[in-house]
């Protein structure tokens, strides 16, 4: 049995995936950043080794994935993110058309092919307004532990207009409100709300088609995962893997790479 | 002389001639002053450099000088004096980088702008009005405003046959004899019908071969890149227009190209994707941006920054020499139109071109300082999409201020632009 691996290097926190050749997770894992890339990649990618009982050896292919996929230096080649967000999505739900990835620092747009073929993608430009960085400004702000903030945000009764586009200036108008008596859970499922409405912004941007799956770290926020289908009017594909997806992506590129090299004539997906 | 020896003179031969030209024609502008020349400032839009160059004004384009202080890696300079000055961050690099430049006594990486006796512009672009009205206030200078009137419908290209179209083109050669009165006063020379007559010419056989050159690219693999050498014979056909040293230029230019394709000579190593570039180049990392396609196999065929910005050279108009000035007139309006048409109606340009050319992918690069160019370009993407079955890219920079472009996020989006192309040409192979 071949295995292959994705790591995910991404803004805040690094993502490994090892999967066998039917394509199933056996090892995963994730670590924050830090200032360390290189290492970063490295212990997620023996953590998620660990995680299986797989040896490095068994491994044929890895494939690097995110901002710092060029910082994965054990890795044989390098894919974008959106292309493996992309693939990850629709391997685990096959009828995903058009993907939400939301991150650290970035949200991503994908509409995809049935075989998980990238048609458009649009992504946050400039500006971390509309990613998990709002959220942590947010979570700063009010001194609420990030994993709680979509729980909070949930009990809200009603929300409390969040108009600024800068997640720094974000905090001041938090705090504006608090400073206005306003409650903490209003407040956040304002903060929520706004970062909904740039993100279906996006998706308007390439189109949006049903089925859609949510992707990224943000997928862990139930607060997000709620608002974002109430304002879709749909039921977002989110799974326990939908953090892991950028990596699960490159690891599924990676067994192609093995399956394709076993073929008498191989040819590449990516130049 | 051998074909391989003629082969090694000629390939490559439109960049270097090009740079020589460029770099002897700023060396021009810099002495202009001291020999006493007259200096006209015009707009790539529109230049009517023919009528200039009538009277023997030297012509600086600013729009050119600007964008060099970007490509040699100085623009943060300029827009910082101009910004200090008080100008907006958000106003138009071009106009700042120019500011910044006459606030240091023309003091530019290619030699010494020198100050205008006299500006000429249409109004092809709404900054063209008031940047001219800077020059005027610093220099108590007249400008010349050609005003010229928009087509009556929406679409690509101009319904020449119309009673407005008439109409029209008779307003505007009215506007260039009140210029051609205001040269005769400026310059002190009489005007010299057979000697504009003469420039026209010069333009006719270099539109002829500008189109020609443009044309030549539908070949594979491509024989220039627009977004790298394209530029370069951009600079030469606005600068050195109306010339005799412009239009051989471009004579050398057609045989170059022409040979390449016989010889099956490509501007790339290897030529794996063919894209179409939509908008103004990213000046401030200028060879970067060009490597971050051309690593990947990636060559621009054409641009529609080859059209806009060329003075309608693009639309291979012939000048009857027997009527100039309503030759000229007709000429600058369609150019004008044309240009506004390539920017606000690109989408029908750029269909037709996808299969003539085998288009694998188009690239829309909004820029921030230039909401001329930029506004619309989603639009047209998106019809373009709808249209047809075509891979886009929409990457948004700048064409001077490199604090707001980001070469990281550009390459993450352009990476997975072509790892998308790759897939689809592998379907498509397997099909």
């Amino acid at each position: 049995m071949a295995y292959s691996a994705g790591v995910d290097v991404g803004s805040t926190q690094t993502k490994a995936v090892v999967i066998n050749e039917d394509g199933e997770i056996v090892g995963r894992t994730i670590i924050d950043t830090g200032a360390n890339v290189v290492t970063a990649a490295e212990k997620s990618f023996l953590a998620a080794l660990a995680q299986g009982g797989i040896d490095e050896e068994q491994v044929e292919y890895v494939v690097g994935t995110g901002y710092g996929r060029y910082k994965v230096t054990f890795g044989d080649t390098q894919i974008t993110e959106i292309s493996c967000h992309a693939r990850g999505a629709v391997h685990m739900f096959p009828d995903t058309r058009t993907v939400l990835d939301m991150g650290g620092q970035d949200t991503k747009a994908i509409r995809v092919q049935p075989n998980g073929e990238v048609l458009d993608f649009c992504m946050n430009d400039k500006c971390a307004a509309g990613t998990g960085r709002f959220l942590q400004s947010a979570a700063a702000a009010l001194e609420i532990p990030l994993a709680e903030l979509g729980v909070v945000a949930l009990r809200a009764e009603k929300a409390v207009p969040i108009s600024t586009t800068c997640t720094v200036f974000a905090e001041s108008e938090v705090l504006s409100w608090l400073g206005k008596g306003k409650k903490i859970e209003d407040i956040l499922l304002g903060v929520h709300r706004s970062i909904a409405t740039r993100s279906i912004g996006l998706l308007k941007r390439v189109g949006i088609q049903d089925q859609i799956s949510f992707t990224g770290g943000v997928t862990r926020n139930q607060g997000m995962v709620h608002v974002l289908s109430e304002a879709l009017g749909t039921t977002l594909n989110v799974s326990e893997e939908s953090h892991y997806m950028g990596a699960l992506g490159a690891a599924l590129f990676a067994m192609d790479r093995i399956k394709s090299s076993r073929e008498p004539v191989r040819k590449e997906v990516t130049a | 002389m051998s074909t391989e020896t003629n082969g090694h003179e000629i390939v490559g031969r439109g960049a270097k001639d090009g740079g020589r030209l460029f770099r002897e024609w700023f060396e021009a502008l810099s002495q202009a002053t001291e020999r006493g020349d007259q200096v006209a400032y015009v707009f790539v839009m529109g230049s009517i450099s023919e009528i200039l160059r009538a009277f023997d004004f030297q012509v600086s384009f600013p729009e050119i000088n600007s964008l060099q202080t970007a490509v040699r890696r100085v623009a943060h300079e300029y827009l910082n004096t101009a910004e200090d000055y008080g100008y907006s961050p958000d106003i138009c690099g071009y106009v700042k980088a120019d500011v910044g430049m006459q606030l240091r006594g023309g003091e530019h990486p290619m030699g010494r702008i020198p100050r205008p006796n006299l500006a000429v512009l249409t109004n092809a672009c709404n900054t063209y009005l008031k940047w001219a009205e800077i020059w005027e206030r610093m220099y108590h200078i007249p400008t010349f405003t050609v005003d010229i009137p928009g087509g009556r419908s929406a679409g690509y290209g101009a319904n020449e046959t119309s009673g407005d179209f008439k109409r029209d083109r008779q307003y505007v050669q009215y506007q260039l004899q009140e210029l051609i009165t205001l040269c005769e006063q400026i310059s002190g020379q009489k005007f010299d019908v057979d000697k504009l007559r003469a420039q026209m010419q010069y333009t006719n056989d270099m539109a002829k071969a500008y189109k020609r050159v443009l044309e030549l690219n539908q070949n594979t693999p491509a024989t220039f890149n627009a977004l790298s050498e394209g530029t370069i014979y951009l600079g030469v056909a606005n600068g050195l227009r109306g010339s005799a040293e412009g239009s051989q230029y471009f004579q050398d230019l057609v045989q170059e190209m022409e040979y390449k394709v016989a010889n099956n000579i490509g501007t790339l190593p290897e030529e794996k994707y063919r894209l179409v570039f939509v908008g103004v180049p990213c000046y401030p990392i200028f060879r970067r941006f060009y490597e971050l396609f051309a690593d990947w196999g990636g060559v621009f065929i054409g641009s529609t920054y080859l059209w806009f910005a060329a003075g309608g050279l693009e639309l291979g108009y012939e000048y009857d020499l027997n009527n100039p000035l309503e030759s000229l007139a007709e000429g600058t309006m369609l150019s004008v139109r044309n240009a506004m048409d390539s920017m606000f109606f690109q989408d029908r340009a750029l269909v037709n071109m996808l299969d003539p050319f085998r288009v694998d992918g188009i690239v829309y690069h909004p820029i921030k300082s230039c909401r001329t160019v930029s506004t619309g370009l989603a639009d047209n993407r998106r019809a373009v999409m709808e249209a047809r079955d075509v891979m886009t890219l929409f990457i948004e920079s700048d064409m001077m201020d490199k604090r707001v472009v980001s070469e990281a996020q550009m390459k993450n989006r352009i990476d997975a632009f072509f790892e998308g192309l790759a897939t689809r040409k592998l379907r498509m192979s397997n099909q």
